[in-house]
């Protein structure tokens, strides 16, 4: 059964949520890839972070451009790994769910741990359907950095898999 | 001599990045389809799925299949009857690149590695030319997504660890990768050369058109059996567990130096995206 959930994210649904589960997810989420998690965590050293972090998803994802009349263009979910440097910062700093694909390393696995966090695998080579499912798009900081900056989206019937749950149990090593 | 306008070379380019992005390579949707039909493991099952609808979706709507439009790879085979007139070939070629991802709104993916300062227009390509006989000219363009191309691997083996040796190679270059390069995956193998000349052939096996197997009859067979072994790992589609990992494994091989057993492995994504034509 596919579970249906609302972001921002309570936690009471993360705590709900096991490694495996199929889920579709409607409301708001910032995107942010390889430039912009370093920028963000700069920023959160500084302590002058351009947006609220707390209790917000990220999604990585460097997007194509919108073509005429649409929303956003491809957006289907980058390598996660990538972004492991950054990712226990940010959620130390109360982000509380991460999409991407592809396993994470143990740093990252025990921030969601000790934050009870979530980390959702979307379909990694399925851009078109996500673009679809994307239904408001905009750029919230970093503008310069063009596909890499950070953009609020609102999401409909997102589809993803729970990949780490907030017990730690990761659907890769199974 | 056959004189050749260069600006033919920009419009064919551009023509190549326009079919390749929006729909997969020729008999790519069906070994899909067909992986999709066996599998048994739901989450798999599920993932595979729902790459065939999203292949469906881009080619019918034009959006691209994965946002990552790639580094743009251009093979050129250039018959050597052609002169080339009205410019520089590889200028034509990057014109040709610019304009494709501009006018199809793909994603600009191309920046210097030190400052980290995107291109702006997807160029330059990476360009290999080689010279062949006659007066034509063949371009392939592989668009290239880096999910995949970060997990390749060269490995400078000794003559000693033989075809044995070389298959486990290959299999542990594939488990290392796991769900990172979006499988299930097409794994190129390039055996012998130099270490850049073997990086090339793994690359050149993931211009063969789909369900064409290698003529030599011991490739063919390596070919099966890594298919087998590659498929027995059980990281699946998208890493979620089943059988699906490789829907091929190709491999190309040239002679090397009596020291060596050079393998390099390039692994291609399941949004393959590959587009061919001839310049005449």
């Amino acid at each position: 059964m596919i579970k249906k959930i609302t972001l921002p994210i309570k936690d009471e649904d993360i705590l709900g949520l096991r490694a495996g589960d199929a889920v579709l997810l409607t409301g708001k989420m910032l995107t942010g890839r390889d430039a912009a998690h370093k920028r963000m965590t700069e920023s959160i050293a500084k302590g002058d972070l351009p947006f609220e972090i707390k209790g917000q998803t990220i999604y990585y994802v460097g997007p194509c451009p919108a073509k005429e009349g649409a929303v956003i263009g491809s957006c289907g979910p980058t390598t996660s790994y990538r972004m492991d440097p950054y990712a226990p910062t940010l959620m130390d700093n109360g982000l509380k769910a991460m999409i991407g694909k592809g396993k994470r390393g143990k740093e990252v696995t025990d921030a969601i741990v000790r934050n009870k966090c979530v980390y959702f695998a979307a379909i990694g080579g399925a851009g078109a359907m996500y673009s679809e499912r994307v239904k408001k798009a905009k750029v919230i900081a970093y503008d310069d950095l063009g596909t890499e900056a950070v953009r609020e989206l609102w999401v409909e019937d997102f589809p993803a898999i729970v990949a780490i749950d907030s017990k730690g149990n990761c659907i890769y090593n199974r | 001599m056959k004189d050749l306008c260069v600006q033919h070379i920009t419009s064919a380019v551009e023509d190549l990045v326009r079919s390749a992005c929006f729909d997969l390579a020729p008999g790519a949707y069906e070994l899909m389809e067909n992986a999709a039909k066996n599998e048994t493991n739901d989450t798999a099952s599920f993932a595979l799925k729902t790459l065939c609808d999203n292949a469906k979706l881009a080619s019918e709507r034009k959006i691209p299949v994965c946002q990552d439009t790639g580094m743009a790879i251009i093979f050129a085979e250039i018959g050597q009857e052609v002169h080339f007139t009205g410019g520089s070939f590889v200028d034509a070629v990057n014109e040709g690149i610019r304009r494709g991802y501009r006018e199809n709104h793909l994603r600009n993916s191309v920046l210097d590695p030190i400052t980290r300062k995107n291109t702006g227009d997807n160029t330059p390509a990476i360009i290999h030319t080689s010279l062949v006989s006659g007066d034509k000219v063949k371009l392939t363009l592989l668009p290239k997504g880096f999910g995949s191309e970060n997990m390749s691997k060269l490995y400078m083996l000794t003559p000693a660890a033989g075809v044995e040796g070389v298959m486990d190679k290959v299999v542990e270059a594939v488990s290392l990768a796991g769900s990172n390069p979006c499988p299930p995956i097409i794994v190129g193998v390039g055996i012998g050369g130099t270490a850049d000349h073997a990086m090339l052939l793994a690359k050149k096996a993931l211009l063969r058109d789909v369900g064409v197997r290698s003529t030599d009859p011991e490739l063919r067979k390596m070919e099966e059996t890594l298919l087998r072994r590659i498929n027995d790992l059980g990281i699946g589609a998208q890493g979620f567990g089943g059988n699906a990992t490789a829907l091929e494994v190709r491999i190309e091989k040239y002679p090397t130096h009596i020291a060596a057993l050079p393998v390099g492995i390039s692994i291609q994504c399941n949004a393959h995206r590959l587009a061919k034509t001839e310049v005449i």
